[in-house]
Formats: structure tokens, sequence, C-alpha cells
């Protein structure tokens, strides 16, 4: 019985026994969390709504154009995973780089935003249509600061060659949560206007 | 057991690992890493905790019992709160209850309960060296442990703690000029519960990788221990519902702090206008119970799990239904999300939306009574062992059945317009979830203990502490049936107004107060046999109860990694007790079918030539992973 076993550990070449890696999983369901809270933000908006009394809004424009932005962040940051797949470490590091100024300035354009929703006198404090709207675009630019402090990281380790073609799980889950906060916005985005 | 060595000549390369060095006092005993010391942190803190959150509900008892006590021997602990005459004070009763609620359901049994076993069993029971992500387990705890300071500091300043019940229900707790229990005790209390809530999911999402994916070879989900899926479905239903908690209390705490009007509308107070415009109250309480209801079952799953594994153990049968035992805790998972507004039935909401929450309500006792039903049978018959965690088990299921009972009557919209906040719901809930998750609790610590702490309990001390804490419970909270259905409304401060409320059941109110500090007392037997036991404890036995489940063949007192050398694989499922033809009647998980020629039921002289394919596979050992 001994030997039999030892055979078989032995000669067989271990095999991945696992859909994935344990990281990218905590990820997924970190996620997971992150929608549990938007869902609930934008059913009690749908709630509250349907009871009336609601304050009607114009969206400031430069919220689209920020979700352009946040777009093309996204792109450029499939492109660092491209980059990272060919082992091209300069692509990769400018690729990471425009993904981060990009999300500066998205959220530079969010905070305009909310000077725009200022001067239109929607205020945070007020009628919850308006308050609604600063707590979604709020809570989702939190979440993308904590996104911005991954691609850091993925950063420093893309200087220190610590990303590469056979070392991506970094890279791939600072993609996919970024890729997921952009799915975010864009959803949110959209909900107001269709909602608003 | 022959096996366990037989696999471990394969392991040239276990030695893989060698920066797991033995480290310093902190990192061993603080700021661990390992599983198994912070599942004991979570143990610890739950169990002073449960002192601190029953002791309230010891002294607002006092108050509803003997209203006309002069509690001035409280005052050295109370200090102020006891006014001069030995009065409570009326705003210190409801932050007694309100604390009470918040520690009991969250502090005890959510954190206690879950983070205690969930952090030990599953690693052991899977084969797994340790969480998925030790340091977010780590970081899990002391995230719990801030709130619990916050939490446990708001006791003690000037205005008391949180005091508008632990639903905190705005506009009561949204505004802080509305009474003592809503100024910086709730401020405190939302901060605490934020900070909880974070740690429940970072380990909850710690459980739920852990469970899919560092099982060990062969340890299919159809032959997980019923304790595992329990875990899982738990933190599944924790991740799904904290997030939302999370949310509701932000917006509460703008609605406090900042003026929004999310939950406030149009409201005086004290003859003034509040600017707030355009809020729902209603809206937090949907919020609220999405939150609210799943965790009942957060509370009750885990300690339904490993009582399902304790019975069959004890009863040395398989546990009867396995399938169904996961099926209806599914059942119970997936309804828990569905029927949370039978808690707002005299909200003010549709009727026709009520008797659809209820109808979906009602639905819940059958997956309900087929656990029950389960439970039973396997006790059928069997050849039981009554050891001191088996009793907490069977006291669990008259518990579970008993309080399930009077949910049925709960869950119907019309009846629930007399019902609804008396003390018949206090009733209701107290045996369901409350004693029964506690059970579950007590029967988890006196179960593992021998693997927790390499030492047994002392048995009779256990024999005991039963018999008082189930008779005791069931004094404390059969009677309150009757004082709920006679209309007495819960968290009233005393009972003044009607001549049955101050002659009739005064008596009963009593009755209650003194079984509760009774059964209170007979907790402390509990708490020295747990101290004196890891101290002068009798040395444990590697598998004293004779279980099949893995963690029953790590060493004694598993060290960092839980198994020396390879971890064992997993060639049946967790049940095999007393089976027909068998030298012993239990064969442990890791025990190959063919080994066990001689009890092999025809199908499972099949699954031995699949016994190769199953040592084949990849042994996913965190060790042998960088990390």
């Amino acid at each position: 019985m001994n030997d039999y076993v030892n055979e078989v550990a032995l000669a067989e070449e271990p095999e991945e026994t696992l859909s994935m890696n344990p990281r990218k999983f905590i990820l997924w369901l970190f996620i997971v969390s992150i929608i549990m809270i938007f869902a609930a933000m934008t059913s009690a908006y749908l709630v509250r709504r349907a009871e009336g009394n609601w304050l009607e809004y114009e969206i400031p424009s430069i919220f689209a154009y920020s979700s352009g932005v946040l777009v093309l962040s996204s792109l450029t940051m499939h492109w660092a995973y491209i980059a990272a797949k060919k082992d091209n470490f300069n692509a990769l590091k400018l690729a990471i780089s425009i993904t981060f100024a990009l999300g500066l300035v998205f959220l530079y354009m969010q905070f305009q935003g909310w000077v725009a929703l200022v001067d239109e006198k929607v205020f945070f404090v007020g009628n919850p249509a308006g308050s609604f709207m600063y707590v979604f675009t709020g809570l989702h630019a939190f979440h993308l600061i904590s996104g911005l402090l991954v691609l850091v990281s993925a950063l420093w380790a893309a200087f220190r060659i610590r990303i590469h073609a056979k070392s991506l799980n970094q890279l791939e889950i600072a993609a996919t949560y970024w890729h997921f906060l952009d799915i975010l916005w864009i959803y949110l985005f959209f909900f107001l206007v269709y909602f608003h | 057991m022959a096996t366990i060595e037989s696999n471990s000549p394969a392991v040239a390369h276990a030695d893989v690992h060698d920066h797991h060095e033995p480290q310093s006092f902190w990192r061993t005993y603080v700021f661990s890493e390992d599983h198994k010391t912070i599942a004991k942190q979570y143990l610890i803190t739950g169990i002073i905790w449960s002192v601190i959150g029953i002791s309230l509900s010891v002294m607002f008892r006092l108050q509803l019992g003997f209203p006309s006590m002069k509690m001035d021997f409280l005052r050295p602990i109370l200090g102020t709160w006891i006014d001069e005459s030995g009065k409570l004070d009326p705003d210190f009763y409801l932050a007694l209850v309100t604390m009470h609620g918040t520690i009991m359901v969250f502090f005890v049994l959510t954190a206690g309960l879950s983070g205690t076993f969930s952090n030990f069993l599953i690693p052991l029971q899977i084969g797994a060296r340790d969480m998925a992500s030790g340091f977010l387990n780590m970081l899990s705890y002391w995230f719990f442990f801030l709130a619990s300071a916050v939490m446990f500091g708001s006791l003690f300043i000037e205005t008391g703690p949180a005091g508008g019940g632990w639903v905190v229900y705005p506009p009561l707790s949204a505004l802080p000029q509305a009474h003592k229990g809503s100024e910086f005790g709730m401020t405190l209390w939302l901060i605490s519960m934020a900070l909880f809530i974070v740690s429940q999911l970072l380990g909850g999402i710690n459980y739920i990788t852990t469970v899919i994916n560092l099982r060990t070879r062969g340890m299919s989900f159809s032959k997980l221990p019923l304790t595992i899926w329990a875990f899982f479905l738990t933190a599944v239903l924790g991740l799904i519902s904290f997030p939302v908690l999370l949310s509701a209390a932000l917006l509460l705490i703008f609605d406090r702090s900042f003026g929004t009007s999310f939950y406030l509308s149009e409201i005086y107070v004290n003859g003034e206008a509040l600017p707030n415009v355009g809020g729902s109250p209603i809206l937090f309480q949907h919020l609220f119970w999405f939150l609210g209801h799943p965790e009942v079952y957060i509370v009750l799953l885990p300690a339904l799990g490993m009582t399902s594994e304790i019975i069959a153990t004890n009863s040395r049968k398989p546990i009867f239904g396995y399938r169904a035992m996961i099926a209806s805790m599914m059942g119970i998972a997936f309804l828990a999300f569905i029927v949370w507004a039978h808690h707002m039935f005299v909200s003010g909401m549709n009727p026709f939306l009520g008797s659809v929450f209820m109808f979906l309500t009602l639905i819940i006792a059958v997956p309900s009574a087929v656990k029950a039903f389960n439970y039973i049978t396997t006790l059928w018959r069997g050849n039981i062992r009554f050891t001191p965690a088996m009793l907490f088990s069977i006291g669990l299921v008259s518990f579970f059945i008993s309080g399930g009972l009077t949910g049925i009557i709960l869950g119907n919209s019309a009846l629930d317009i007399q019902l609804h906040d008396t003390y018949f719901v206090v009733a209701h809930f107290h045996l369901v979830m409350g004693a029964a998750s506690a059970f579950g609790l007590l029967a988890g610590v006196y179960h593992w203990f021998p693997k927790m702490f390499g030492k047994m309990m002392n048995e009779k001390l256990g024999y005991i502490h039963f018999w008082l804490t189930f008779i005791g419970i069931y004094l404390v909270f059969f009677p309150m049936h009757y004082v709920g259905i006679a209309g007495f409304p819960r968290r009233y401060y005393a009972f003044t107004s009607y001549d049955f409320t101050k002659n009739i059941f005064a008596d009963m109110n009593a009755f209650i107060s003194l079984a509760a500090i009774f059964t209170f007392t007979a907790q402390w037997i509990f708490i020295y046999n747990f101290v004196n036991s890891i101290i002068r404890g009798r040395r444990a036995t590697q598998n004293p109860w004779k279980s099949n489940t893995l963690e029953w063949t790590t060493p004694i007192v598993p060290g960092h990694g839980n198994w020396t050398g390879e971890i064992p694989a997993v060639y049946r499922w967790p049940y095999d007790y007393s089976k027909p033809g068998a030298k012993e009647d239990y064969i442990p998980q890791n025990v190959p079918y063919s080994q066990t020629l001689e009890s092999n039921l025809p199908h499972e002289n099949e699954l031995i030539s699949l016994e190769k394919e199953i040592e084949a596979q990849n042994l996913n050992d965190q060790f042998k992973q960088p990390h």
C-alpha cells in the first residue's frame, strides 16, 4: 500500500485542481460586497423616489465627460496588462502611470461636478434627490481612491520588475478592480440619468 | 490510522517552507495570523462580551421584576444612573436594553460564534494549513477588537450608550436632541458597528475563499462536514447582507451629523420644526431588516451546523438526511433574503404586500421542520453518549422546536397586529435564536475544547451547567409568552398604567427576573470550568470523541500548519458511524475504501479504483507555495 501510494504521488506531476488563485477569489468576493453596498443604495433611491416629493434637476454634463475619462483609463489599464504579458516594461510603467493620472483627472472632474451641482442649487443637505447624488458620487470616489492605492502598489511592483509575463497576479487583480470601478460608475451614471 | 502514515513519505518536498520559524510573543499570541490563535481570541473576547451582555440584562430584569426595588447596591457600577432614591434612570434602562441586544446579537453570537468556530474548524475540517489569507484574518479580529473597544467605551460616557433599541430606528436615533440615548453614545454605536461590519466582511470573505479553494484532495462539496456547509452559507449570508447595513448606517450618519434628510421628514421637537423634509423613516427599516433578517440565520446556522456534527458523532449514527440538511440550510439561507418585511407588518405597509411576506415567511417552516426531523431521526435508536456537548446539542433541538413554533404564530401578519413588539416576540427570538445559538456555542466549546487546548473539560461540571442552564432558560422564556399575549410591550421601563400590568402579571415578571438571575449565575460554572480546564484539565487524547472529521487526525495540539507532514486525503463522507461490518463504530474520512473491504457497500467497492486519482490530485498546500 505504502509503495503504491508513493509511486502514484511521485509519478504524477501535480496538477492544478483549483480554478482560481485565492487572492483573486478574495477580490471577487470583495467586489460582491461593494456591489451589495451600491445595490442597497440604488434600491433605497428607487424606494424613496417612488414616494414622491422628489426634486428634479439637470445632471451636470461634466459627469458625462468624466465617464469618458474613466472608460479611457480602463483602456490604458488593459494596455498595461498586454504590455506586462509581453514583458514590455517601459510600456507597462507608462500605461499604469497614465491610468493613475486619468484616475486623478476623473476625481477632479467629479469634484467639479459637485461644484456644478452647488451652482444649480442642489445641495448635499436638502431634498434626498440631491443628497443621493452626492452619496453615490462620493462613495464611488472613495472606492476609486482605494483603486488608486492598488494602482500605486502595482506601479511600485512594476518598477521593481515584480510584474512580468510569468507573474501577472498582482496586475490582474489591479486591473480587475479598476475595470470593476469603471463599470460601477457607468452603472451609477446611467442609473442617475435614467431615474433622476 | 495507517493512512496518515501511508501518505507521509510522499512528502519529500514538504519542508520547502522554511520561513515559519518560531515567532516573537507578539506575533504568536497577539497579532497572530494563525487561524487557531485568532479563533481563541474571538472565543475569549466573545465570552467577556457575553458576561457583560448578560449582566446588562440582569440589571434591567431587576427593574422589570421588582419595580419598587432600591438599587443602591448597583451604584458602585452604575454611579449616577441610580438616582438618590435608589431608582434606575429610565434613560439608562433604554440604554441597557439596547446594549444587551447589540452585544448579544453582534458581538457574542455573530463574532463570538462564527469568529471562533469558522476560524477554528474550517481549515481543520477541510484539510488546509490555514485560512486563505492569514493577514486579512488577523485584520478581521483587530477590527472586531476596535469595534469592541468603541462599544465598550460608549458604556462609560456621560450621556450613556445608544438607547434607541438595537435596531436603531430613525427618527429617534437620527436626532441627537430626541433623548439621551441618541447623543454621543449613538455616534459611537454607529462607528463601532461600521468597524464591526468591516471585520465581519474580512472574516466572511476569508471563510468563503478558504472553503472553495483550499480543500484537501478528495474533499468534494458532497463530503464536507455539515459544520463547514453551515459556516460557508453563513459567510455568504454575511457577505450579501452586511454591506446593506453599512449603507443604511452611512445614510443614518449623514442624517445625524450632516443634516441630510434620508430618513427625516417634517419633525417637531419641543414645538420647534426641524428643517428636514422629504425623508422616509420606513426606508431605514427596509434597509436594516434586509440585513437584520439574514442576521438571524448568521447567528443560528453555525450553531445548527455544529450540533449536526455533534449529534451524529455522539449518536454513533450517520446524520439522517445529509443532503436534505444541506438543502434545507440552502433553503433557509435563500429565504432569509426575501422575508425581511415581516418585521414591518405594522409599519403601514400595503396589506397585500404583507400577505406575500407572510407566505414567504411561513415557507421557512418547511426547511426548519426538515432539520428538526433529521435531528430527531438521527437520535432515534442511536447509541447515544450523553457528553456535555451532546446535551447542549439536544437542548438546541428543543429550543429550535419550541421557539420555532411561535415563529409560525408571529409570521402571521394578522396576529402580528396584537403581538408586535410585545414580550411574545422577545420570548420567541430568545428561544429560537438566542438560546439555541448560545447552546450551539456552548456545545461547540465542550466538543472542540480538547482540540483547542489539548485538555478535557470537567464533565460533571458540564452536566450541572447544562441542566441549570436548560431549566433556567425555559423558566425565563416560557412565562414570557404569557406576558406577551397579555399585551406587555417590550422596552418599557415600568408598567404602571393598567391594573393588569400592575397587579396580575407582576408576580410573573418577578419570577422571570429570578429565573434570569439563576441562569446567569449558572454560567459562572462554565467559566470556572473553562478556565480551570485550560490550566488543570485532564490531558486530551488525539480523538476523544471517536469522531470522523479531519481535525482529529492532527496532533493533539496542532502547531502552525496543523498537520506535520502531508495533509491527509479524504475518501468518504464524514458520517460513517456504526457501519455494519466495520471493526470499530467509526471510520474517519481519511481511511480509504480499500482498507475497509469488510464494511464497503457495492458502490463503495467501485470507488476504490478512484482512490489513485484522488491521491494523484494536486495537494493545495499553502506551505508549498510562496506566500
